[in-house]
């Protein structure tokens, strides 16, 4: 159980610090929010097993790792409704995605000022 | 099995503080608000790992489950105001 707990834990920060660097290195708000939802889910959800799987096993407290599942189930719910209110906020605020023809005139200006 | 909690807890500070430069130096507002979004959602992980180190981990979680939902809300309300907005990166080439 302990090497499982591991495992996750270290799949988990995996998941964590490439989805950081994502969100700092890609150069657009649309291409950004690819590595953000990967972060939301899919580490937090393989973290939050690590320590569901720690609870119930070596702490024995059943109700305790119920709800960290409670708060994977929630999470598997609202951070997919929260990244698509993020896209449709830039959409709808007229946002142009990044490409061949306006890769050098918007973002290097605003990064610039 | 401590330490694996403190090095755990400890990366995912450090993951923070990067996330924390999308949130002040995004050209957009909107990316503003995926640095935030993601600093909420480790937040939550390190919540839990913080009632482990500190033995209390039936007080922590509940925590951790209602910062989840207010991320959540958070995040849905702010992206609502700034929908009805027009010009982002002019207003983000202000700021």
């Amino acid at each position: 159980m302990i090497i499982l707990f591991t495992l996750l834990l270290f799949c988990g920060l995996v998941f964590f610090t490439g989805g950081t660097v994502g969100i700092l290195r890609f150069p657009d708000f649309y291409t950004r929010l690819h590595p953000a939802g990967k972060l939301d889910t899919f580490g937090l959800v393989t973290t939050m097993g690590a320590l569901a799987v720690y609870v119930l096993f070596s702490q024995h407290q059943p109700l305790t790792a119920l709800k960290i599942v409670l708060i994977v189930v929630f999470v598997f719910i609202t951070s997919p409704t929260a990244t698509h209110a993020i896209v449709d906020a830039g959409v709808r605020a007229g946002l142009r995605p990044w490409g061949k023809d306006t890769s050098n005139s918007e973002e290097t200006d605003v990064l610039a000022d | 099995m401590e330490q694996t909690f403190l090095i755990a807890s400890i990366v995912i500070s450090l993951l923070m503080f990067l996330s924390l430069y999308r949130a002040v130096r995004g050209p957009t507002v909107l990316d503003r608000l995926i640095g935030v979004n993601a600093m909420g959602s480790k937040t939550t992980t390190l919540l839990v790992l913080i009632g482990l180190l500190y033995q209390r981990v039936d007080m922590f979680v509940d925590i951790a489950l209602a910062y989840a939902m207010l991320n959540f809300i958070a995040v849905l309300a702010a992206s609502r105001y700034f929908q009805k907005r027009k010009g982002l990166y002019d207003e983000g080439a202000q700021q």
